[in-house]
């Protein structure tokens, strides 16, 4: 910012080593965020950017001061921070508006606290609401607006209190593309025009584009446990052009490097991957996204190998998908993901030009050899003289390495899978996995 | 805060009164004037309430009616001092909530004539030679009528209180009573209001019973509906007991139509959804208060003053983590210490003073009757649950399947329910004994008098949200018959049953005290069970057995939920939920 850097910049935020870790039913802990430092100077904006399960979120509610940090320092304004502090205020991914509110009611909602004698807070709440733009729906409800309405209330009650920071949990993420853009843009013009009564912002997304569109400083996350792997500072000219060549690399440069340790991070903490492993984390996929992906990939324009970025937005899929799916795609060894470039592996073009038989049995043999979880339930399976297990067995297994949220999610996905391979079956009412074929 | 004082600003400039200002105006002030009236009757001396002074004549009846309804308004009113205290308290503290809850399930489960047992002697103690102590023991059996539901309803509504409100009222720092009245109480209010509604049906059933009360040697007959229909009973006064249903009747509509309609519709702004829902039902007294400019002039400065009291921070300093985690561990474990062992010398002094009280006065033999007669009265319930859900869930598909109907019927079937169907217990003992059957298997029908239509309402209202698109696959198919009930519309309308049968399977428990004892003049039919005797130790002012009694009942309520209701509504839940 050029308004910023001609004076001296105060420090806003700061965040020393700070650690959160949730304890374990089966005792010992979880940690989802762990050793982050980072500072917010006065002028900034700073995005915080990362995949589901990084903990930027998290690191959000402990700057909000609505969860308090297992270790480390989080200070305001030079004051540590130990519960909500006056001169935050928050936006939320689900606005968060109350439904038996109107407009104005919610926004005064914001002055509630701070002891503001009614004219006065009543002033305040119209000049606010004025500044985003509602003007007209005061006496509104919520649930009659639409998202991008209702999200301009949020900001409008985040704005009445005149707060020294702004937190923005994912705010866009709840609406349709040209909704949300129209909003980053306007929000955009009032902070460069510096006509909002703050003077730094946080943003968490998942978006690389919204964080290169906004940001001054971008900090990356990297997931379980969540950690920042690299701070990129964003030099492009405002307001920004998404088709402007230093965007698109910037752009690019960030899905790389948000693949790419991802990779590196699963060799390191698993260095006999066929032997065990069969903690490791996997995602909600669903096969019919698996075979879905791979046939996009071999037919044209890809002809097996694509660029992420593009191919997203081809898709019409979140960056987040995306990566879900392409990671599973990996892992199964269907493809392999390189320097923000997803390529066909020959197994993968094959099973794009089988028929649905083989394709099961493709997808079989590969589950077993590369999903270690897979292999592990098969194995108990044969050996239990009924070939039944429950699926509490497993889970327990799996909560002695991960939370109990991520063993279902995990465990979910490998008996959809397992049952698209015909390699287990389940059954629901029983909670038990079996070899059986269902009847 | 409320629909009407917002549109009052809007239309302020208009002042000159409207012919709606007159009728709002009767409506207000007549309303006050019969509170002030009444509360002053609440005070008389003793002596000048007794059977001699009620009289059976039509004549006496709005004033009985009155009473009758202040004293269930009071009731009310206590409940939701209780709810809002109590629920509040056991969501708020997780220790306070370990003992609470667990309690709130048994009150739930005692029946509601065996509080006034206990309680008549204890509130008259306090009042001596005035008849404010009986009003005030009368007023606490309807409360242990109406308040375990509405605290019930008001706990799980605090539990669920949607995450990102509660970080949005919290991350803009209201303080415990700004958040209580701006967040907590309107995300409440639906289910409350729905709570309130289902209270006030539910202690018509006691009225008589709490009215004229009789325990051992105390006999207090306080004027009202429940004490005109006692005497009627007494003198088999047929036309009496259906005058006196006929002023039960306005009543019950009177406060539907004045009071539960308006806040049925007002409570629409607090439905946590955020599309635009059904249209609000026309409600004829909200448009009069509407129109009503001079009332509506009025409004404002109670609404202001209700809006000051809400948003004032009234905080005792802001919660912080400045202890360190060392500090925090050894305070919780103090607290921890002082608050169980609280409750452990509680709970020792209630075993003292239970064993002091039952020490030779009761045998195993005694408790072995006890529990066989307990499942006696279990058997009824089973067996009567069962024949209603036979009848009332074909009936209630057919008609939830039918919009047009559905909306009058399930309005009947919500009354019938707030009917106290006790008053028509005379008629049964007539027939009884006219025609010289078993009271055993003839009276076991009162108990379910009332609460089968609890059934029929939740099965309406499920087969009403049953998806057209299920529907029309099913017709599609051709699903017809026996196919079509067992794996289309039953496992649909499944989970509301199970909320309406757990329902009318508790009211029924309640029911049998007053069922399995039923007098007509001197003649007494009773049926062999735990209701008709605990009916019997607190006619006799027995306390032991009515203690024994009462805890048995409540044994079977807990165990009945726990190992048959729960299950199946954790299957429901699971299984046959509509997503």
């Amino acid at each position: 910012m050029a308004m910023a850097s001609t004076i001296e910049t105060k420090t806003v935020l700061q965040v020393e080593g700070v650690r959160k870790a949730f304890p374990r039913p089966s005792g010992g802990e979880m940690t989802v965020l762990e050793n982050v430092d980072m500072t917010l100077k006065e002028g900034e904006i700073v995005g915080l950017l990362g995949r589901s399960g990084s903990g930027k979120s998290t690191l959000l509610r402990i700057m909000a001061g609505l969860i308090e940090a297992t270790g480390g320092k989080a200070r305001f304004l030079g004051e540590p921070i130990d519960g909500p502090a006056e001169g935050i205020a928050m936006v939320f991914q689900t606005f968060a508006l109350f439904p038996w509110l109107t407009v104005l009611q919610n926004v005064q909602l914001g002055l509630d606290a701070l002891q503001i004698a009614s004219d006065e807070a009543h002033k305040r709440a119209l000049e606010a609401i004025d500044l985003v733009g509602l003007d007209g729906f005061e006496s509104a409800y919520p649930k009659e607006l639409s998202g991008g309405m209702r999200q301009r209330v949020g900001f409008a009650r985040a704005l009445v209190v005149h707060p020294d920071l702004l937190l923005m949990d994912e705010p866009f993420s709840a609406l349709d593309v040209l909704t949300a853009e129209t909003l980053r843009t306007d929000l955009l013009d009032l902070w460069s025009e510096g006509r909002m009564p703050i003077k730094s912002i946080l943003l968490v997304t998942h978006n690389i584009e919204e964080a290169v569109l906004m940001c001054d400083r971008i900090l990356l996350f990297s997931s379980n446990p969540g950690r920042v792997i690299a701070e990129i500072p964003v030099d492009i000219q405002r307001p920004r052009n998404r088709l402007d060549p230093k965007f698109r690399w910037l752009v690019d440069s960030i899905y790389e490097r948000m693949t790419m340790p991802a990779r590196a991070h699963a060799a390191e903490a698993r260095p006999a991957f066929s032997a065990g492993g069969i903690d490791m984390l996997l995602p909600r996929v669903s096969t019919n996204s698996i075979a879905g992906l791979i046939e996009a990939l071999a037919g044209a324009p890809y002809h097996g190998r694509a660029d992420l970025p593009p191919l997203a937005e081809h898709m019409h899929m979140s960056t987040d998908a995306l990566f879900s799916i392409g990671e599973t795609l990996q892992l199964l060894r269907f493809a392999e993901i390189e320097g923000g470039d997803i390529r066909l592996t020959e197994t993968g073009m094959r099973f794009a030009n089988e028929d649905p038989h083989v394709r099961k049995q493709m997808f079989a043999e590969s589950l077993l050899s590369y999903v270690p979880l897979a292999a592990h339930i098969k194995r108990v399976l044969d050996e239990r003289p009924a070939h039944r297990a429950p699926y509490a067995r497993f889970a327990e297994e799996l909560e002695d390495a991960m939370s109990e949220e991520w063993a279902e999610q995990t465990l979910r996905s490998v008996i959809n899978w397992g049952r698209f391979a015909e390699v287990f079956a389940y059954d629901e009412n029983q909670a038990m996995l079996s070899l059986d074929n269902p009847v | 805060m409320s629909n009407i004082s917002t549109i009052s600003v809007a239309r302020r400039e208009r002042v000159a009164p409207s012919a709606w200002d007159g009728i709002a105006l009767c409506l207000v002030a007549g309303t006050l004037a019969l509170i002030i009236y009444g509360a002053q009757q609440m005070n008389a001396p003793l002596a000048s309430v007794s059977k001699a002074q009620i009289s059976l004549s039509p004549a006496a009846l709005p004033e009985y009616a009155l009473r009758t309804t202040l004293r269930m308004f009071a009731a009310l009113g206590a409940s939701l001092l209780f709810t809002f205290t109590y629920a509040t308290a056991a969501a708020k503290s997780r220790r306070a909530g370990a003992v609470l809850i667990p309690i709130l399930d048994v009150l739930q489960s005692v029946p509601v004539l065996g509080f006034l047992s206990f309680t008549v002697t204890g509130f008259m103690a306090i009042f001596p030679g005035s008849v404010a102590g009986a009003e005030c023991a009368a007023i606490f059996a309807i409360f242990t009528a109406q308040a375990w539901n509405m605290a019930f309803s008001f706990y799980q509504s605090l539990r669920t209180i949607p995450e990102d409100l509660d970080e949005a009222s919290r991350s803009f720092r209201l303080s415990a009573w700004q958040r209580f009245w701006r967040l907590e109480v309107p995300f409440a209010m639906p289910a409350l209001i729905w709570n309130m509604m289902m209270s006030m049906s539910g202690s018509w059933f006691f009225i008589v019973a709490s009215e004229a009360i009789s325990v051992g040697n105390t006999t207090i007959t306080l004027p009202g509906i429940g004490s005109y229909v006692a005497l009627a009973i007494e003198r088999r006064d047929l036309t009496a007991v259906f005058y006196a249903l006929g002023a039960m009747l306005v009543v019950i509509l009177a406060y539907d139509q004045l009071l539960f309609r308006p806040l049925v519709a007002w409570a629409q702004k607090f439905r946590f959804e955020q599309t635009m829902g059904q249209p609000t039902p026309g409600v004829w007294l909200l448009r009069v208060l509407n129109r009503a400019r001079l009332v509506q002039i009025a409004l404002v400065p109670l609404h202001k003053g209700f809006v000051t009291v809400a948003h004032a921070p009234l905080s005792f300093g802001r919660w912080r983590w400045r202890r360190s985690p060392i500090q925090r561990r050894w305070l919780n474990i103090i607290w921890g210490v002082i608050w169980w062992g609280l409750w452990a010398l509680v709970g020792a002094y209630g075993l003292h003073a239970l064993y002091v009280e039952m020490a030779g006065q009761i045998g195993w033999a005694e408790v072995f009757s006890a529990f066989k007669l307990g499942l006696m009265t279990l058997t009824r319930v089973v067996v009567l649950v069962g024949l209603a859900s036979l009848v009332w869930v074909p009936v209630g598909v057919w008609i939830g399947l039918r919009p047009g109907l559905a909306m009058r019927l399930q309005l009947i079937a919500q009354i019938l329910a707030a009917f106290p169907a006790n008053l028509l217990f005379p008629v049964a003992v007539v027939g009884i004994l006219h025609f010289g059957l078993n009271p055993n298997i003839w009276l076991s029908p009162l108990m379910i008098l009332g609460t089968q239509w609890y059934i029929l309402f939740n099965v309406i209202a499920g087969a009403s949200a049953f998806p057209t698109d299920l529907q029309d696959a099913a017709a599609n198919f051709r699903v017809r018959g026996r196919n079509w009930w067992f794996k289309v519309m039953l496992p649909g309308v499944f989970p509301y049953f199970i909320t309406g049968g757990l329902t009318a399977s508790g009211g029924s428990w309640n029911a049998s005290i007053v069922a399995e004892l039923v007098t007509w003049g001197n003649t007494r039919l009773e049926a062999n069970g735990l209701g008709s005797y605990i009916a019997k130790a607190t006619a006799a002012g027995d306390y032991p057995r009515i203690i024994l009694g009462v805890m048995v009942m409540a044994v079977f309520v807990t165990l009945f939920n726990r190992l048959f209701w729960r299950p199946l509504h954790a299957y429901a839940e699971r299984r046959l939920r509509m997503i």
